[in-house]
């Protein structure tokens, strides 16, 4: 009895390495792959000072529950493990270690924050583990040369600003430019760009106000700006203080030429808590449509992820940024994990993540592109600029490309 | 009200408890069989195991440093992160910047930030209790900003931090283990050189708390005017305090920037100060081996918590930390005694 029961394992056992072998003669795995489910690691403040970013990975996650709910990825489930680190720059190294070597991820994917990012980024890259999209506007994700393990997604702050330098050059070459910046990695990489943008008429700039994310209130710097005299007025701000700025100016009556960054262009999280009357005739520029903008209700596009919201995670506040975000970026790994096919190595997803050819999410203005290649590792950057009228932002003109590198 | 009730005010309204010096330390065999343990662990443990044990000997020494501050002399302080962040930009800096050798870096940090201590506690002389918190509440919400600032951003890095590299097991050690085939990876050799200035410090610590300025520390924390009438320098023993607990946590926040391998302005918010706090009241005010156990809650509870509710791991953590202070609030040490008392009843 014994004998035969052996023999069956035996005989069991040959079967299987004989079939898994067959497989292996196509399908390539590294850790975190299989032919059940692909493992993605994710880092996020889910606690903390940037708490309110955390809406993206429970997008992510969400998004990841309906293309399993829909048969997964080439017959794969993502199985999405998000940690907190509460914006932490060592809670992130933990995290990022623990995801790599104890949860055994195929890769990490938009880790939030510069600062968390740029901590495991030495690590992910001597590991050989991708650490894809990152969720940070810094310019420095874009080096494929010295960290070709690392990529960003959104366009980078630097090439943002350029665009309003470009801009402001064309149409106001006489301006006299105010700027008031965070006084952090977002606000200086961005002041960098906009003088970088200006060039040799970066003195056009006459006035620098920095502040501090912890400031109750940014009154008095807007204050101080306007009396020096700027008719040009660049608000490089987290939503908060953009929507304390754009009321503020209305109340001292200012009516500079007012810009504000892509961050805090959103109609529900800025303008409408500034009051839309205050906000008219303001400047940002975009690449993703905005969930709370009427003017979108019936494009295709929006109608998916709108239905996607109603399904899969019902209690979000459609107002907020934070989503249209999550949904595009997720969007955006899905088309990279399809790509690489049965080929699920680490290698092949790099490949495979810098060999994005036009492609476009649901939630990306129409007509811009994501397009990466061995060199270009900035998935987007093109943005459209746009004038806020009456209770939603008018895009207009080209759409303008601004691609940077290191 | 009872007599109980009123000794009871009467004890609330001293500050920091009377520890007596003998209850600060761990017994001998409990001391060996405690080093054994931490010897042992990172021959059977994965490296992101022993990074994190690494991470937990360091804001153990962290945590010490204000436990000698707070249960030795009765000093409170918001402000250990500041201490520790001008550590680990020390160290980074010199690696970096300059070259140094890593382990050469860590006694500079040290120093460093015990000037900057003794100079800290200067002014904070003329403040105590809530006041002096407050004051180093000051310090530590300060440091980041002052990281940032432009003038040193040509060694700081400004707001994008340094990256740090980390450092490989000595040449003579990895022949001679070559020699049994063995290796030692890069974390398991961060472990043994941190676990060895650990105890360093730790035996140092007790040593200097047993001495006649451990001795001056804890009259000044027991009674400030007591302690002077008996000739003890009041002012050169406060501030000595507060140097000597800087300069431990500068050498702490070194190792720190080397485990990490990053540091930057982020990285050491008042948060931090909050959880070294809250480790030194978790383990035990007072009682130097609880700053371990201290440690050790402020990096694994977070991580508990998160899994069990991601959306709302702060209030979870609130809850657990709300447990421990109600059920032992005089954490870790009172567990301990109960232990030795159940222990001695056993052997009887």
């Amino acid at each position: 009895m014994r004998s035969c029961q052996l023999h069956a394992v035996a005989l069991a056992a040959a079967v299987f390495a004989l079939s898994s072998s067959a497989a292996l003669a196509q399908k390539k795995y590294d850790t975190g792959a299989s032919d059940a489910e692909i493992k993605i690691g994710n880092i996020m403040p889910y606690s903390g000072p940037a708490s309110a970013y955390g809406v993206i990975g429970k997008t992510e996650q969400a998004y990841f529950n309906k293309i399993n709910a829909e048969g997964g990825i080439n017959g794969r489930k993502i199985k999405f493990i998000s940690y907190d680190d509460g914006y932490s720059p060592p809670k992130a190294v933990e995290q990022a270690r623990k995801l790599v070597e104890s949860d055994e991820v195929l890769l990490i994917f938009n880790s939030l924050g510069t600062p968390s990012n740029s901590a495991i980024e030495k690590y992910m890259n001597a590991r050989k583990v991708p650490q894809l999209f990152v969720a940070t506007g810094a310019t420095k994700w874009n080096d494929p040369k010295d960290f070709p393990w690392t990529m960003g997604w959104q366009p980078s702050y630097q090439s943002e600003a350029h665009i309003y330098a470009k801009y402001l050059i064309k149409e106001k070459p006489d301006g006299k430019i105010a700027v008031l910046y965070q006084n952090d990695d977002f606000g200086k990489d961005y002041l960098k760009g906009l003088k970088d943008g200006l060039g040799e008429k970066a003195s056009m700039i006459i006035a620098e106000e920095s502040y501090e994310a912890t400031e109750p209130s940014i009154d008095g710097h807007v204050v101080k700006l306007r009396a020096a005299g700027a008719d040009v007025f660049i608000s490089i701000t987290t939503p908060k203080f953009a929507a304390q700025a754009i009321k503020k100016l209305a109340e001292i009556d200012w009516h500079p030429l007012h810009i504000v960054s892509n961050v805090s262009a959103s109609v529900g999280g800025v303008m409408q808590p500034a009051g839309y009357e205050n906000a008219q005739g303001l400047l940002s520029a975009a690449y993703a449509k905005d969930g709370a903008d009427p003017q979108w209700d019936s494009d295709p596009g929006m109608r998916k992820f709108f239905e996607f919201l109603a399904k899969y995670y019902p209690d979000a506040n459609k107002l907020d940024g934070s989503l249209v975000y999550g949904y595009g970026v997720a969007q955006t790994l899905v088309q990279v994990l399809k790509q690489c096919g049965d080929d699920l190595t680490r290698e092949n997803v790099m490949k495979q993540a810098a060999s994005l050819k036009d492609f476009e999410t649901d939630t990306l203005l129409p007509g811009v592109r994501i397009n990466t290649s061995p060199t270009d590792f900035a998935p987007i950057s093109q943005l459209k600029m746009m004038r806020f009228k009456g209770e939603k932002w008018d895009l207009f003109g080209e759409i303008i490309s601004a691609d940077l590198s290191n | 009200m009872t007599a109980a009730d009123e000794a009871e005010v009467v004890a609330e309204g001293q500050v920091v408890e009377a520890v007596p010096k003998r209850a600060m330390t761990l017994g001998t065999g409990t001391s060996i069989a405690v080093l054994v343990v931490l010897l042992a662990i990172p021959l059977f443990a994965k490296n992101f195991i022993i990074f994190q044990m690494t991470m937990l000997l360091i804001y153990g020494i962290a945590v010490l440093a204000l436990n000698i501050l707070t249960g030795g002399s009765g000093q409170f302080s918001l402000g250990q992160s500041a201490f520790y962040a001008v550590g680990a930009y020390t160290s980074a800096i010199l690696m970096e910047q300059f070259n140094v050798n890593y382990a050469l870096t860590l006694p500079v940090a040290g120093i460093i930030c015990f000037a900057a201590g003794f100079l800290f506690g200067q002014p904070a002389l003329r403040l105590s209790g809530v006041y002096l918190a407050l004051a180093t509440f000051a310090l530590a919400t300060a440091m980041p900003q002052l990281l940032k600032l432009g003038y040193f951003e040509h060694w700081t890095g400004g707001v994008q931090g340094l990256v740090v590299t980390k450092p490989d097991a000595p040449e003579i050690l990895q022949n001679a283990l070559k020699a049994f085939s063995l290796k030692i990876s890069q974390d398991m050799w961060l472990y043994y050189f941190t676990l060895v200035i650990t105890v360093a410090i730790y035996l140092w610590s007790v040593n200097l708390l047993r001495s006649r300025s451990g001795r001056a520390f804890m009259s000044i924390r027991d009674n400030e005017i007591a302690a002077s009438s008996m000739g003890v320098n009041v002012a050169l023993y406060k501030t000595l305090a507060f140097g000597v607990s800087a300069g431990i946590t500068g050498v702490s926040g070194g190792l720190g920037a080397i485990a990490v391998q990053f540091v930057a302005p982020d990285s050491y918010t008042i948060t931090f100060a909050i959880s070294l706090f809250l480790g030194m009241v978790v383990g035990g005010v007072g009682w130097l081996p609880g700053s371990f156990v201290g440690a050790a809650f402020i990096i694994f509870v977070p991580n508990i918590s998160e899994s069990i509710s991601k959306g709302l791991s702060g209030a979870v953590f609130g809850v657990l930390l709300f447990l421990v202070i109600f059920l032992v609030p005089h954490g870790a040490r009172q567990i301990a005694i109960v232990g030795q008392q159940l222990a001695g009843r056993f052997r009887r």
